[in-house]
């Protein structure tokens, strides 16, 4: 119990400390040097494919054909990115994605706390069957569920539609959700909630002004994981998303890709146009993560 | 946990659970969503499982045939091995490394060059993750090319021209290639995970262990490690089911080939389904991979439970 009530302070004395004693505490000895440079040497290692696709996307195929696929490009070429982008229709595409991982991210963080609330703070009885039983929304290979899935939709009128896929993932996600948010609840310091209590909140009161503010940076972590993964969902919207105008960009890639009409320089136009909404939203998922940390620590 | 609750909370213990009952009705749409979406699903499936059936009329009762013959099947357990190796480069090598990762960023980069060079690493780091699998295909399956790909180029150009190699199209190193491509994947998970769990930990206690004059190796196994052990079970319980789950990377990258040398059960299950329109036989290998997965769920949550139930 004392461990948790440590574990639940930290955040405050931290960002205390960072700003009252800033900098001095620093030293740079030559390990500390040596650390740096091999962790940049690793970025690199892991940046390079991301380079080589942009580097490619910009060349025209004769370019590529003749120097091969390390050299730079020689000029910014759009034709191979331009050419793919009407071909899938690629402005609808990403409108579709967008649509089908927000609606997922969000749905599946909310369905996760209300069901991490029941067992991790309410600890209700058997909530280990509970929460392996949740689990196999996730674990299940999905593979083992698609053909049923298929039939079902068929039968309620919902095959080929954004909002069986949006239904499905919902669920999928927020399995892992419910396991990280349990997790993270159940050491929740019980005397906040008791205070709560008392001063007369109700149960759906002390969720959302008490447990939810609390555990605000796994959400955002949450609503980031569920957005990716859902965007980088393949075997199921291939399978529900069959007409065009409501496929996503993996599926639309993906039915490229297998017909093999696509050359070198328009593969990495595709790659190209495929992972930069990704990490677009990446990158200003960064910055909004580390500012609502720490306006999560001041409070 | 539960010991807890026993011996001193005895007098409370209706109250206890009327108050437990109270959380129920939070638990109903999460119920609800489960049983439409994945256990009827699910249980189609298994019933399928027990049938041949091409996927068009209806289906023939075969009883335990399919899995008799999944015994004898030595492709099948030829994927299973290969799946061992999977789980090796999809969650063993990464939640190793993503731990050493998280701690160096945190403990050493973060207080010696500041939170925001340590963001920047970690993001670098994360990038692949934010890849979908197809687009990962498309990319890799191109680097590796045994004409022109950019990593024979590459080794061209450093005069390793001799290690030049059709990294995907050889049985002996295609495994291995797929190996190297998932852990670039999967490596920013446990890390972004870790590093967040990390955001928890006072500062004063590195400090303190610091001037204690513990090296970070110490520091690593008596600071680090303990105080995000939670994280630990959890990023090593996922990547190992992502692993038994590695249908999408190889199916763009290898398709299980060449000649079966990087199958996978996931994937021979779709084989089975949609190539072989053998909907029984896919069912049955669906079935004895989600077992497997059931189990080794079972397992991880017990030793979980009771690894932090000693804790409190």
């Amino acid at each position: 119990m004392t461990a948790t009530m440590t574990k639940a302070k930290a955040p405050k004395a931290s960002a205390r400390d960072r700003r009252g004693a800033p900098r001095a505490a620093r030293r740079r000895g030559p390990s500390a040097y040596a650390v740096l440079v091999a962790l940049i040497a690793l970025a690199g290692i892991m940046l390079i494919p991301f380079l080589v696709v942009v580097a490619n996307a910009l060349k025209t195929p004769e370019e590529y054909a003749a120097n091969g696929p390390l050299a730079p490009p020689e000029g910014f070429n759009l034709d191979g990115v331009r050419d793919f982008w009407e071909r899938v229709d690629f402005g609808h595409v990403l409108l579709n994605s967008v649509l089908i991982s927000g609606s997922v991210a969000v749905l599946a963080v909310l369905l996760s706390v209300l069901n991490a609330y029941a067992l991790g703070i309410g600890r209700i009885r058997g909530r280990m069957w509970v929460l392996v039983l949740l689990l196999m929304a996730n674990t299940l290979p999905q593979e083992a569920l698609v053909y049923p899935l298929y039939y079902l939709s068929k039968q309620l009128g919902l095959y080929d539609t954004r909002l069986s896929v949006i239904i499905v993932f919902t669920v999928v996600q927020s399995a892992f959700g419910t396991y990280l948010l349990s997790s993270v609840m159940s050491a929740f310091p019980r005397p906040l909630l008791e205070a709560a209590r008392i001063d007369g909140a109700n149960r759906w009161q002390v969720l959302w002004r008490v447990v939810v503010p609390v555990v605000r940076p796994t959400l955002s972590v949450l609503l980031v994981f569920f957005f990716v993964w859902t965007w980088n969902e393949f075997l199921i919207p291939l399978v529900f998303l069959i007409s065009n105008e409501n496929q996503t960009v993996s599926v639309a890639l993906g039915v490229l890709q297998g017909q093999r009409l696509m050359d070198a320089t328009m593969s990495s136009a595709a790659a190209l146009l495929g992972l930069l909404p990704t990490v677009l939203f990446f990158l200003v998922f960064q910055r909004t993560l580390s500012r609502g940390l720490t306006a999560g620590a001041i409070k | 946990m539960t010991t807890r609750d026993g011996g001193a909370g005895r007098p409370r213990a209706g109250l206890r659970s009327r108050e437990r009952l109270a959380y129920l009705p939070y638990l109903v749409p999460g119920v609800l969503l489960f049983t439409a979406v994945i256990g009827v699903p699910f249980l189609m499936n298994l019933g399928t499982s027990f049938t041949e059936w091409s996927g068009v009329g209806s289906p023939r009762w075969v009883g335990l045939d399919n899995y008799r013959e999944l015994a004898e099947d030595a492709e099948f357990w030829a994927s299973f091995r290969h799946n061992v190796l999977v789980i090796v480069g999809m969650a063993i090598v990464p939640t190793a490394v993503g731990l050493v990762l998280a701690s160096v960023l945190t403990d050493v980069i973060d207080r010696r060059f500041g939170p925001r060079t340590a963001a920047a690493l970690r993001a670098c780091v994360y990038l692949p993750q934010v890849l979908p699998v197809v687009i990962t295909g498309v990319v890799w399956s191109w680097l590796l090319a045994p004409e022109n790909g950019a990593v024979n180029e590459l080794l061209d150009a450093v005069g390793l021209g001799s290690l030049a190699h059709d990294w995907l199209g050889d049985p002996a190193t295609a495994l291995w290639s797929v190996l190297g491509v998932m852990v670039w994947m999967q490596i920013g998970f446990p890390l972004v995970v870790f590093m967040s769990g990390l955001q928890r930990v006072d500062p004063s206690l590195y400090e303190a262990a610091e001037i204690d004059g513990a090296a970070w190796a110490r520091r690593f196994w008596h600071v680090t490690v303990p105080q995000i052990r939670p994280e630990i079970f959890v990023v090593l319980l996922w990547t190992t089911i992502a692993a038994l789950k590695a249908f999408p990377q190889i199916f763009v990258l290898t398709k299980g080939g060449p000649g079966g040398a990087t199958n996978v059960p996931s994937y021979y299950s779709y084989v089975s389904f949609f190539e072989k329109t053998d909907v029984g036989y896919g069912s049955a290998i669906a079935t004895v991979l989600t077992l497997i997965i059931i189990a080794l769920t079972v397992v991880f949550l017990r030793v979980q439970g009771r690894d932090l139930g000693e804790e409190r």
